[in-house]
């Protein structure tokens, strides 16, 4: 086997698929519903785009998570991003994922085309050059995303630090999984029996930080990969637990995730970033503890309390019958939505889930409706 | 954005930390500043917004295949598996 065919489509072999997918239907006979909740956005694409779900008998039920940086971003922050990028000295640096994120009133790119500086990058360390290019600038990056992107805005900081950059701000977004996912346990909206964690924040992390959900909500955890078979090997683990009534924490994607993670990575963010008290999420609220900010040392480069005065305290609220917020409490479906492809598409979002590539409606609008075989 | 590629160590710059990857027959440079070890050219490693987070253990991946390999043949004999 080459390299190539081992990291790309060995995970995704079709006969190796439907042999796990059948062991995991005849073990689940006589279990109970067992709702499984991929915290990631990047896995609920992974499900729909396969059809994993399709090859599911019908007690086990995937409930699409909270992990879609740009779903939960809450209209306030986008709307300070388009204030910053108004702003006549700034030049607004941030993720692609950004571009048609609606605020209160219009995106970056309506923004942006209304003549506002905006540069949507592949790597935060874009910013440097950005930065050096613009010399006369007050450049500004828009940190978003959860434990995948926060090191990568923490390695930027001390880049600029290093080269001396003078003309770099920061406002700081990124949030935190396992506060977000202990506050949807905690509600009675959805119902939830196991969770399938991402890999790549616990490649950051290690799987270390769902043990405190594991042990107060016994339920079991997979942190798992993203390719197909991994998936389906999560969903296996999550099922021999419940036969054995167990409820711990595993690993399946154990070929680059640790129980404790990647040091160098979470050291940079210990140095470089502290817990907010409290951080407010769209479709969630405001939960403790759930983002970061910048460290103390680094507060003179927080964009956030520098052009505190141009922000606007009152965004504007959400479409009223937008059901985004409740598919981020993996309390509703896309489909349970009346916007859903009427009026709402990828080329005229309403709410965040339809926007991001990651949102649980634009992988039902990609990849179909729920079927069942 | 959240989607993290396998991709191979093709050069090191060491002194800029910075490395060149192939992902699946593309080009790119990330930073290696996220590396808890320096990794060595051929190394197959995970690449998220233009860094290397870390490696990925191939005899690991070669397990997990086994493993579906066996099961296959397993259901095979007992003629278990979908219709």
């Amino acid at each position: 086997m080459t390299a190539e065919e081992l990291h790309f489509r060995a995970f995704r072999n079709p006969e190796h698929i439907r042999a796990l997918a059948a062991l995991i239907a005849q073990q689940a006979q006589g279990l109970g519903p067992v709702r499984i909740m991929e915290v990631c956005g990047g896995h609920t694409h992974a499900i729909m785009q396969h059809g994993l779900h399709t090859l599911m008998p019908e007690n086990i039920q995937f409930i699409h998570g909270p992990g879609c940086p740009v779903c939960v971003m809450p209209k306030a922050r986008i709307d300070q991003a388009i204030a910053l990028a108004k702003e006549p000295e700034v030049v607004l640096v941030t993720l692609g994922d950004m571009i048609k994120v609606p605020g209160s009133d219009g995106s970056l790119a309506d923004a942006r085309a209304q003549g506002a500086a905006v540069h949507f990058v592949y790597s935060p360390l874009d910013a440097l050059a950005i930065a050096a290019k613009h010399p006369d600038k007050q450049v500004v990056f828009f940190a978003i995303g959860f434990e995948t992107t926060t090191p990568m805005s923490a390695a930027l900081i001390e880049s600029a630090q290093r080269a001396g950059v003078s003309n770099l701000l920061f406002h700081i977004n990124h949030v935190t999984v396992p506060e977000a996912v202990s506050a949807i346990l905690d509600s009675d909206d959805a119902q939830i029996d196991a969770l399938i964690g991402p890999s790549h924040v616990s490649v950051i992390t290690g799987a270390q930080i769902y043990q405190p959900l594991v042990d107060r909500f016994q339920l079991p955890v997979v942190v798992s990969g993203f390719e197909p078979l991994d998936i389906l090997e999560g969903v296996h683990r999550i099922i021999t637990q419940k036969r054995a009534g167990e409820a711990k924490l595993s690993i399946q994607y154990t070929r680059s995730v640790t129980y404790e993670g990647n040091p160098t990575a979470q050291a940079l963010i210990a140095r470089t970033f502290k817990k907010r008290e409290s951080f407010e999420w769209r479709g969630l609220g405001a939960i403790a503890q759930s983002a970061w900010q910048l460290a103390d040392r680094y507060s003179h480069l927080d964009a956030e309390t520098i052009y505190a005065d141009r922000f606007e305290a009152n965004p504007r609220e959400d479409h009223q019958a937008c059901l985004c917020g409740t598919i981020l409490r993996g309390a509703a479906k896309p489909t349970d939505c009346p916007l859903f492809k009427h009026p709402c598409t990828p080329q005229n979002p309403i709410g965040s889930c339809m926007v991001s590539s990651e949102g649980a409606c634009a992988a039902y609008y990609r990849y179909g409706q729920e079927v069942r075989l | 954005m959240c989607l993290s590629i396998p991709s191979k160590i093709v050069s090191i710059d060491k002194e800029h930390n910075r490395a060149q990857v192939d992902t699946m027959g593309v080009g790119r440079e990330v930073s290696l500043d996220l590396m808890p070890e320096p990794p060595q050219i051929g190394d197959y490693v995970l690449i998220h917004i233009g860094f290397a987070m870390n490696k990925i253990d191939e005899a690991d991946a070669l397990e997990s295949i086994k493993l579906f390999e066996e099961l296959l043949a397993a259901q095979d004999e007992s003629g278990q598996g979908l219709p």
